[in-house]
């Protein structure tokens, strides 16, 4: 009588679990194909969003394909990656932040920097966008991220060809308290940000999103933006954001160089 | 039919999850700051607890006790595995604000406790039927709240404006605080004093 | 270096404070909370557990679940994080059994004051959620150990803290049908609120 039960409980066991595993992989392994592409759709309609481009009721990809030009920038030097150098690592379709971060050779720890906004670790190229329209440059997407209050927010900020004109912020992935930080996705704020200037005439980093409200008739308002009320932290977040990817540890030296090749 | 729909019925006021059994408040509250979310939630733990009732029904007479518990176990995690699954899939942006929670459905008194309860003891149909019923009890608590803080804490319903707030060129100045945690408790502890003044038979004495 | 982790454990206990701010483990929360010397049993309990079980996820999650952790066994490409729910609750499930039988044998002190709440931990979302925000803010093995020293004693903070104010309320003439549950949950509610005064502030 034992062991017959003992036998039933294992035999038992092995039926749940294997019907249990076969359909959880076949839900995983069927579904995997369209949560990638929804992954990458979002990721094109932020930057469309930001590029300007009318992206309405067509193809996304189409449009994406005819505007946007993703490259590969190296941080340190600024200066843009060939196709050739491409690899594993760098690889502008499906660039993994994490998985750069974490290298040895395309990674590095900003954690001592002064202003970083709560990373760690950082790759040492990153992707970048051009908008172009009929050949001409109009816009250059960077990719930005770091924490705020509960998360880590990731997001584009599109910069105008002058390179200090900011164009518009969008953040495509954040934990913030909806609502509160939440509010990052605020169409009116998101707005706010557009014609503000990055850098002052003598070429200082000068954006800063402040706490309250910006005084219009102030010299540097130009360079300020409307916190969020009731969220300082994620403000202050962002600001810390935003000014550590264009500052000199960011994009600053590949904004210098193109600058001054104008 | 009257039996079927008494078992629907029954866990939406009468024997409500939530302000009659204090079952399964956990994790899903967090996601309350917003109806949709809140919907989507629910509409996870309907799928959840209605298939897991039906399956460990099934099963209820083959299922040795000694490993009773880790089945239940399994058979939830891998409906949870799904939902989450089918979630991201579909509604990739909710999915994002869901974050871990959706995966905490695992742990949901609500899932077990019914399991244990109900789906262990009953025929599989009137054991699906129960978990429709609790879900949708404990749907009724979750979308009322979450309508209550988002209409409150930013003047929407459904992303849509109806108290139009300040910022907006409004008159509204939304209350931050309906968005934060301690007013999701405060709510549900006025939604069960509700209840319970309608249906004093509820009411417990301490 | 150190203040690093110090910074982890704190937030832990007061800013994201598992049952005031995440709603986690508020069932067993709310049903332990009504005696002083329960609530410290289940508080100890859930720091126990939290303390075993972060740490083995994070080593499962790094080593056997990440894309790419199957490197060391020679399968590059897998990416097996879709079973993560399944590991983690199965390690909680087992180290809450394995736990049991260990005090029961060893520590028949330990296991009478603490024995009954093992159970209740098994399905107290705060030990899962645990390793899931573990694993959503990709602490690393050490940053795990604090994270859930910290979450584990927030949560007892909470519940010791909570039982200690029904204690008192007993002899409040509170309104009939707010009475038990109703009451508890705004008293909850108001704790969560003074919680939230942590949030200000940098650790």
């Amino acid at each position: 009588m034992e062991t017959e039960s003992r036998k039933k409980t294992i035999l038992i066991a092995l039926i749940v679990s294997l019907i249990c595993s076969v359909l959880v992989s076949v839900a995983a392994v069927k579904l995997r194909p369209i949560q990638e592409r929804n992954k990458e759709l979002s990721k094109i309609e932020n930057i469309l969003e930001l590029s300007g481009a009318d992206y309405k009721d067509v193809d996304l990809f189409e449009v994406y394909k005819k505007n946007i030009t993703p490259s590969l920038v190296e941080l340190k030097t600024g200066r843009v990656l060939d196709e050739t150098e491409y690899n594993e690592f760098l690889n502008v379709r499906d660039f993994d932040i994490k998985k750069n971060s974490e290298d040895e050779n395309y990674g590095r720890d900003v954690s001592s920097l002064p202003g970083v906004p709560k990373i760690k670790r950082a790759p040492r190229y990153m992707p970048i966008y051009f908008v172009k329209k009929n050949g001409e440059l109009k816009k250059i997407i960077f990719l930005i991220y770091g924490k705020a209050l509960w998360s880590t927010m990731y997001g584009f900020i599109a910069l105008g060809a002058d390179l200090n004109t900011i164009e518009g912020l969008t953040f495509f992935e954040h934990g913030e308290t909806p609502g509160l930080g939440g509010e990052v996705d605020n169409p009116r704020w998101k707005a706010s940000w557009r014609g503000k200037k990055v850098f002052d005439d003598l070429g200082e980093l000068k954006i800063e999103v402040i706490k309250g409200k910006v005084d219009l008739n102030s010299m540097s308002a130009k360079h300020k933006i409307d916190g969020l009320s009731g969220s300082t932290i994620t403000t202050r977040g962002v600001s810390d954001i935003v000014r550590f990817w264009l500052g000199p540890e960011g994009y600053g030296e590949f904004i210098k160089k193109r600058k001054e090749a104008r | 039919m009257g039996k079927y729909s008494k078992i629907i019925l029954d866990p939406l006021v009468d024997k409500n999850p939530v302000t009659f059994h204090i079952l399964g408040i956990c994790s899903a509250l967090a996601v309350t700051s917003k109806l949709e979310t809140s919907i989507v939630m629910s509409l996870a733990v309907l799928f959840v607890l209605s298939l897991s009732n039906l399956s460990i029904s099934i099963i209820r007479n083959f299922i040795p006790g000694s490993i009773r518990i880790l089945i239940e176990m399994t058979i939830i995690a891998s409906l949870v595995i799904i939902a989450d699954q089918l979630i991201k899939a579909f509604a990739f942006e909710l999915s994002k604000e869901l974050s871990v929670y959706v995966g905490l459905i695992i742990t949901n008194c609500i899932i077990m406790g019914r399991a244990e309860a109900y789906a262990s003891k009953n025929p599989p149909l009137q054991s699906l039927f129960d978990g429709i019923g609790n879900a949708l009890g404990y749907s009724c608590v979750l979308i009322v709240v979450g309508g209550i803080r988002e209409l409150l804490g930013s003047g929407k319903i459904l992303g849509v404006n109806i108290l139009r707030p300040i910022n907006e060129g409004g008159w509204y100045e939304p209350n931050g605080l309906f968005l934060l945690s301690p007013s999701a408790f405060i709510l549900i502890g006025l939604l069960i004093w509700v209840v319970r003044t309608l249906k004093p038979e509820q009411s417990e004495e301490e | 270096m150190f203040e690093e982790y110090i910074s982890i454990f704190l937030k832990a206990v007061f800013v994201e404070n598992m049952a005031l701010a995440f709603f986690l483990g508020i069932c067993t929360f709310l049903a332990v909370s009504r005696r002083l010397d329960t609530a410290i049993g289940l508080g100890l309990a859930v720091i126990l557990v939290q303390t075993i079980t972060v740490p083995i996820n994070n080593l499962i999650y790094n080593y056997v679940l990440k894309s790419g952790a199957l490197k060391w066994a020679g399968l590059e490409g897998a990416d097996l994080t879709f079973l993560g729910l399944i590991f983690y609750i199965g390690v909680i499930a087992s180290t809450v059994q394995i736990l049991e039988m260990v005090l029961d044998k060893h520590f028949p002190r330990l296991y009478n004051s603490l024995g009954i709440f093992l159970p209740l931990i098994t399905v107290n979302c705060a030990v899962l959620g645990g390793s899931l925000f573990m694993v959503e803010r990709e602490y690393n093995f050490t940053e795990s150990i604090f994270y859930a020293l910290g979450s584990g004693a927030g949560f007892a903070l909470a519940v010791i803290a909570l039982s200690g104010i029904r204690e008192k309320m007993r002899y409040s003439d509170v309104p009939k049908g707010l009475r038990g549950l109703g009451i508890t949950f705004i008293i909850v509610g108001l704790m969560a609120l003074s919680f939230m005064l942590f949030s200000g502030i940098e650790f």
